[in-house]
């Protein structure tokens, strides 16, 4: 089968090869790691007729520019609305279409979002730890950081023409200002006007954001008799509360212990949106009780599922759906 | 008056179980059996489950259950749970205590009181559990520190330390897998391979096993980690 090499030409800090995550292992110390952007990710993967799981190049706002040096491949860019230069020409953020030898693919941060993933048709070759390729980056395990100078080899390279076209991004899919949590699950360990300055405030993204989180500019958040509480676990969309009195979320690299105690927890479809947000960005947290988090992500892990289904559709031109009915009926 | 076992929700997808608000042996006793109660009964829609030092957390598919649903099954598990002092396996874990690997051994010293012999004596010679696993992959968190050697955390973390590396902070002790910043008190130099990266099971113990010290000299170290690295 057909191989195709890209040079990359030149790579931002945290671009990564991320599949689906490895699940199961928190346990061991090991979070999930996988897209920042689960949705973004999905589509990627989506768009090109692939289940969950293939691996995909997770771009940071510091950007990737790749060189197809032989071999042609079919590839879809979605997450974020990140500029994207293909052979030298403007595409569409979100899009399939295909690299040929000597074409480069360049995508740079946009007008809005942090995280980009673009997929390939065919097989990323890459490292897995533990049965998946996603980057843990702290330890740089799984498939790895992508380096300035590096070759990305695909395997069973694949032209899929008929995917090719712009894919349309779902409301849902941008960045917004605001997420719903859950309080707790340590909410006791903290003055009552701290919750409620974390309920009613408007918190801004700071320059601390990596893969294992985001910390976040607010008001001081004042803990009661924190001082020494236990190591519990942690989840992908805590938001824990450091001593001095400073909320972060945790994200997809996040540590699975920690002795912070958590003010509360984002629900689970709405921290892709927040993990888009750049810094200096505006956030605001909107509480539910449990039951009605789980009614919001039932229903938006349905609508997710409906636009996921949509764009897996092969898209065909105009001008080859017209010749495919014409050939039918010229056979009557 | 906080009524034992307490359920607490985190966001739409886990349930946190709390034993106490302090870590005691029987809070990790009750997590542990707990666990061990799950891996073999897992209710509808679980995912994973991460034992910690005073709760354990369950995290499950909000598409397939919810809380309360959990929230039943672990108390009927609960109803039904062995929480005999049955532990899981035990292993025995080498330390070289020798100066190149153990920065801190003299600080301890100077804290506790205690000559830098004793404190190795006292060390190698406690009785240790895994108790939890956090902060990296394969860094699990032992008990067993006996009181006369329990030192704090030092104020500033130290960066790069090496994997292998022995360290204690109050009654906790664990080997360090990988390169981490560490602000805890670095004793000693371990050759054990507790995290195997490559291996299909990458991390030797499970949050339950017990643990005993095996005191070696240098070259036992540079003979045994070598031989690591080699094969």
């Amino acid at each position: 089968m057909a191989e195709s090499r890209l040079k990359v030409i030149s790579s931002g800090p945290l671009v990564s090869y991320q599949d689906t995550g490895r699940f199961g292992m928190m346990r061991f110390g090991v979070p999930a790691s996988g897209p920042m952007d689960r949705l973004g990710y999905a589509a990627a993967l989506a768009a090109l007729g692939f289940e969950r799981g293939n691996t995909t190049i997770e771009v940071s706002m510091g950007g990737v520019a790749l060189q197809c040096e032989s071999g042609e491949i079919s590839f879809s860019i979605a997450g974020g609305g990140f500029q994207v230069r293909h052979a030298g020409a403007l595409a569409p953020s979100w899009c399939v279409r295909t690299l040929r030898s000597g074409e480069t693919l360049v995508v740079r941060s946009g007008l809005w979002g942090s995280w980009a993933y673009i997929a390939f048709a065919g097989d990323l070759d890459c490292s897995t730890w533990a049965g998946h390729t996603a980057t843990h980056a702290a330890s740089n395990m799984g498939g790895g950081l992508i380096k300035s100078g590096d070759v990305v080899k695909v395997r069973n390279a694949q032209v899929m023409e008929t995917r090719e076209g712009e894919l349309p991004i779902p409301e849902f899919a941008r960045s917004r200002p605001v997420a719903h949590v859950v309080l707790g699950p340590q909410s006791e360990y903290f003055q009552l006007d701290a919750i409620d300055a974390f309920s009613e405030s408007v918190f801004s993204v700071s320059a601390s954001f990596d893969r294992m989180g985001m910390q976040l500019v607010g008001p001081g958040l004042q803990l009661k008799n924190a001082l020494s509480i236990p190591s519990e676990p942690l989840v992908r969309g805590s938001v824990q509360v450091s001593g001095n009195g400073v909320a972060s979320v945790l994200l997809s690299d996040h540590q699975t212990t920690g002795g912070y105690p958590k003010i509360a927890t984002l629900i689970s479809s709405d921290i892709d949106a927040l993990a888009q947000l750049r810094p200096s960005e505006r956030i605001r947290f909107k509480t539910v009780s449990a039951e009605d988090a789980i009614r919001l992500v039932r229903l938006n892990m349905h609508s997710r599922q409906k636009y996921l289904q949509s764009i897996a559709l092969p898209r065909m031109t105009l001008d080859q759906r017209l010749m495919s009915e014409n050939l039918i009926s010229g056979a009557v | 008056m906080t009524v034992w076992p307490r359920f607490t929700p985190v966001a739409d997808h886990a349930l946190l179980v709390s034993f106490a608000d302090s870590i005691s042996d029987e809070a990790s006793e009750a997590v542990i059996a707990l666990d061990r109660a799950l891996a073999l009964n897992p209710p509808l829609g679980y995912a994973e489950c991460v034992p910690a030092l005073i709760n354990l957390l369950i995290d499950f598919d909000p598409l397939l259950t919810d809380h309360s649903q959990i929230c039943t099954h672990v108390t009927d598990l609960l109803k039904r749970c062995n929480t005999d002092k049955k532990v899981g396996q035990s292993y025995e874990v080498e330390i070289c205590y020798e100066d190149e690997f153990a920065p801190d051994l003299s600080a301890v010293s100077l804290a506790t009181g205690l000559s830098v012999e004793a404190v190795i004596d006292m060390h190698f010679n406690g009785a240790y559990q895994v108790r939890m696993y956090g902060f990296a992959p394969g860094f699990a968190y032992m008990s067993g520190v006996p009181n006369a050697i329990q030192v704090p955390r030092k104020p500033v973390a130290l960066r790069d330390i090496p994997a292998g590396s022995v360290i204690i902070a109050a009654q906790q002790c664990l080997v360090t897998t990988l390169n981490m910043p560490t602000g805890w008190s670095i004793i000693g130099r371990s050759p054990t391979q507790i995290f195997m990266p490559n291996s299909s099971t990458p991390f030797l113990f499970e949050v339950g096993d017990t643990v005993r010290f095996k005191r070696i000299d240098r070259a036992h170290y540079k003979r045994h980690s070598k031989a690591v690295a080699l094969g």
